[in-house]
């Protein structure tokens, strides 16, 4: 049947061309894992017993504390929201549909310092409590919750995007059949229709932590140490490369087997649907309703809204002086990287995710796991390991073959960090819409006579085209908003948006960060917009 | 070679008529990021000052002499690591960064090189630039005591040491230690007073925090200003630009340690270095000369408030108008070679 053969998957007991493909690129992923985990061949037993003796407890603590609050943050917000928007019928529905994925294009420091700047003893809130409530002291607000509430604002939409994927495709009709067998609709959806959407939401809570753990920027705004922060700290300030790429890969490890654990729970339930359903939405009375368009609204102003103010006073107030003619070479430079760095991932997620679908093997799992690690690993320590490889294969070939280097300062380097770091981003919405087709359709179809081209056609196409956009859209969103490897690895005159706002933000010129920061989300709109109109329901 | 598949793979993409605008897209970047020739007369410099504090003074440069000048701004340990991985075939010749310890590391890993000039030892003080000559100098950073003038009186001020007295209990707001500057103020003291010693200051400032140590100096002088705390350790440049945007606030700066027996203002550098394998040392070294020289002096500091490391140098209007101090005459290089025990230390004493 060939290489496009669909419907069940097949056993092999041979790997044929694709599952060496899938290979080949998880070795490239890989590779630069590869190169951090080198490092355990160096004793760095000193930088431990320092980090052991005085600040590691307290990391880990942290971190537990942030991956926990973040998570119950993010599923309690994205779940919610995403069951609101797809099934009720409330005022303002419509624009919040898409409206509520829009705290996806707000970069994570800078909300941490939006929150700062207004909630701090210093900010407008405290000041004008203390001059209406005399008694009223004040204090600081960088506290564990203010982090955790700060993370779960930015970080919800990835859960609320395949949520709201996953409950659209549902439809009505399962709902209804789960009320004629006899549950209230609070139980419909607890027992029905939540477990229905776990892959999607599960590969959302993946995301969000995975980006959680890999934060820098906003806890640093918060000085809030978690293990990312020794990491850096090994690096930046012990100067030890190598003990940063030992905690680093401890972290990714501890990653993986969090990913395999929600694996194994997941066992050997299926999750396919029965085809696209049009949707009915339940109307709950005018008092609920006014109350679900509240809480949505909250939201918004909190993680969307009130941040994009504060920057556009900001660049009112000054930091439009800088804007002159280079700025359109950042926005042109800053789009065309993250469309191609999107393109080319989403296009390899779907490789990864049609070999897993449609070949059983025992290195196809093994690959698709290892080509998706990336995203776990905080940027910059990923974005060093990639430029090692990369340095050491053009010296080799300089020696050996006498090229100047064609990798490092070239754009192909640059791209194949993006695919590297966000290639699990793509693979989570693409996993979970190729797990909803049934094998069933796909013999169905052929045994109507569809030739197997047919099949992907009109059986593959639309049930994974939702999938497919919100990979699109979630890389597109991550490139643009990628700092580290941007930074290691871009050749000369190519800074984007972000190469700007770091540059403003490392100075203390938070001010004239907001220009930039400002344009990075509004470019960042256009996309949500448009690929939220694709997937809107009828 | 790639360059060449990459070409042909695109027309022969385009005659299948297969040709999607994404597609087209990935190879078109590919495509740009090929045939970036370098030119045989122009200068590459890997940089951790900003964009928009060294591009003026390129262009400047370039305006003068016609020499091109392309540059990659990034983190400086990670420019560090880069030319370590890049060795031999990387194409920068200039590295600049913030903290003399910075520049140390860099040349303690053996990647610049040693320049003899005298354009650059006449101008650079000798405690501003390594001995060997690997680096040097371009800017002078203050790191000293601010204070809320409704608060303090400043004969209540003396020195870093003082403020771990406990008449400043629950009134000091420091910056955290993950930055940098306070790793080298640390690192001097060592120097200067012994481990322990220093360990006992550092300790003592902790006890005497008013709250959670800050990200950034202005969020320290924010503090100050809106009473959450009395005093704290800031870089002059942050203080000029916040007085420059606001001029009525509450605050001053205070020139600590200027006492017969005492150790100066803490200062530090922004600077650069040769590295070791510049395609073109030669015209590189040209210009790091010449931003030794006035013009270029002016442009550097002006454009961040710091000090002109030139003595023949005025600094900027607004900034003399601080008053003049006698600044640590330690060489900078302290900075370097203690910085990782000032980290520990600072770890040890609880400062976050």
């Amino acid at each position: 049947m060939g290489i496009l053969a669909l419907g069940r998957p097949r056993r092999l007991r041979r790997p044929d061309g694709l599952v060496l493909l899938t290979l080949a690129l998880s070795a490239m992923v890989l590779m630069p894992v590869a190169v951090l985990a080198l490092s355990w061949l160096g004793n760095e037993s000193q930088i431990w017993r320092h980090l052991a003796d005085t600040v590691l407890l307290d990391l880990v603590l942290n971190t537990l504390v942030l991956v926990v609050g973040v998570g119950v943050g993010v599923l309690v917000l994205g779940v919610s929201l995403a069951w609101m928007v797809s099934t009720l019928d409330f005022p303002g529905r419509r624009f919040f549909d898409w409206a509520l994925l829009l705290p996806l294009a707000v970069p994570a420091y800078v909300l941490a310092f939006v929150a700062l700047d207004i909630l701090d003893f210093s900010g407008p809130v405290q000041s004008s409590l203390r001059q209406l409530i005399p008694a009223f002291e004040g204090g600081s607000v960088r506290r564990p919750w203010l982090v955790v509430v700060t993370l779960s604002l930015v970080f919800y939409p990835y859960v609320y995007m395949l949520a709201r994927a996953a409950f659209m495709v549902q439809g009505r009709a399962l709902m209804d059949q789960a009320r004629i067998l006899g549950l209230g609709p609070y139980a419909a959806f607890w027992r029905v229709a939540l477990p229905m959407a776990r892959p999607a939401i599960a590969a959302g809570l993946a995301l969000a932590l995975m980006e959680t753990l890999a934060d820098f920027g906003a806890v640093a705004v918060f000085n809030y140490d978690t293990f990312t922060t020794a990491i850096y700290k090994s690096w930046y300030h012990l100067r030890n490369l190598n003990a940063a790429a030992q905690l680093a890969s401890l972290l990714l490890l501890f990653v993986l087997v969090t990913l395999v654990l929600e694996r194994m729970g997941r066992g050997r339930a299926r999750f396919e649907q029965q085809g696209v359903h049009r949707m009915h939405r339940a109307r709950p009375g005018t008092v609920q309703r006014w109350l679900l368009t509240g809480y949505a609204s909250v939201i918004f102003l909190v993680a969307f809204a009130i941040p994009v103010g504060r920057l556009l006073f900001w660049v009112v107030d000054s930091a439009w002086l800088d804007l002159d003619s280079r700025y359109w070479g950042l926005v042109t430079r800053t789009l065309l990287l993250a469309t191609g760095a999107a393109v080319a991932t989403v296009v390899l997620a779907l490789l990864l995710g049609y070999v897993r679908r449609t070949r059983i093997h025992r290195m196809v799992h093994a690959a698709v796991r290892g080509a998706t690690v990336g995203y776990a690993m905080p940027g910059s320590v990923l974005a060093v390991g990639i430029m090692l490889s990369f340095a050491a294969v053009d010296q080799w070939l300089g020696s050996t073959f006498g090229l100047r280097p064609i990798l490092m300062g070239g754009l192909l380097a640059l791209m194949v960090a993006y695919v590297v770091r966000f290639l699990a981003v793509a693979y989570g919405p693409v996993e979970s819409s190729f797990e909803r087709v049934r094998p069933r359709l796909i013999d169905a179809a052929r045994t109507l006579g569809a030739t197997p081209a047919e099949a992907v056609r009109r059986i593959y196409l639309p049930l994974l085209t939702p999938g497919v956009l919100t990979a699109l859209l979630l890389v597109l969103i991550d490139v643009m908003k990628e700092m580290p490897a941007t930074l290691l690895l871009r050749p000369f005159g190519w800074d984007t948006l972000a190469v700007r706002v770091y540059e403003m933000t490392t100075e203390g010129e938070w001010a004239r960060a907001a220009l930039p920061s400002l344009t990075l989300v509004l470019v960042g709109l256009l996309p949500v917009y448009l690929l939220m109109r694709r997937t809107r329901a009828h | 070679m790639v360059c060449a598949g990459v070409k042909s793979a695109a027309v022969r993409v385009g005659r299948a008529r297969l040709v999607t605008a994404a597609v087209a897209t990935v190879l078109a970047l590919l495509l740009s990021a090929c045939g970036d020739q370098r030119r045989a007369d122009e200068i590459i410099v890997y940089t951790s000052r900003a964009d928009h504090l060294v591009k003026p003074v390129f262009d400047a440069y370039t305006a003068e002499t016609g020499t091109r000048i392309r540059f990659i701004t990034d983190n400086e340990a990670a420019l560090i690591t880069r030319l370590e991985a890049e060795g031999a075939g990387s194409p920068a010749d200039m590295l600049i960064t913030v903290d003399a310890g910075n520049l140390w590391l860099a040349a303690d890993r053996g990647l610049l090189q040693s320049v003899s000039d005298e354009r650059l030892e006449s101008a650079v003080p000798a405690n501003l630039r390594d001995p060997e000559g690997q680096w040097f100098g371009l800017t002078v950073r203050a790191r000293t005591l601010v204070y809320s003038t409704e608060r303090v009186q400043p004969d209540e001020l003396s020195t870093y040491e003082a403020l771990a007295d406990d008449a400043w209990q629950d009134r000091l707001c420091l910056r955290t230690s993950k930055k940098v500057y306070n790793q080298s103020l640390v690192a001097t003291m060592i120097e200067r007073l012994g481990e322990a010693e220093a360990e006992q200051v550092v300790r003592g400032w902790i006890g005497n925090l008013a709250t959670d140590v800050f990200a950034n100096d202005n969020a320290v002088m924010e503090a100050i200003v809106a009473g959450q705390c009395d005093v704290g350790i800031v870089n002059t440049y942050y203080f000029g630009r916040m007085l420059r945007d606001r001029p009525e606030l509450p605050i001053r700066l205070f020139w600590a340690n200027q006492g017969d027996d005492e150790s100066g203002v803490h200062v530090n550098i922004s600077g650069a270095g040769l590295t070791r394998n510049a395609p073109n040392a030669e015209a590189a070294q040209d210009l790091l000369a010449w931003m030794a020289q006035p013009t270029a002096q002016r442009i550097l500091a002006d454009g961040n408030l710091e000090y002109p490391v030139n003595p023949d140098v005025v600094p900027h209007e607004q900034v003399a108008a601080w008053g003049s101090f006698r600044p640590d005459d330690l060489n900078v290089e302290i900075a370097g070679r203690r910085q990782v025990e000032a980290v520990k230390l600072m770890d040890r004493a609880g400062y976050r």
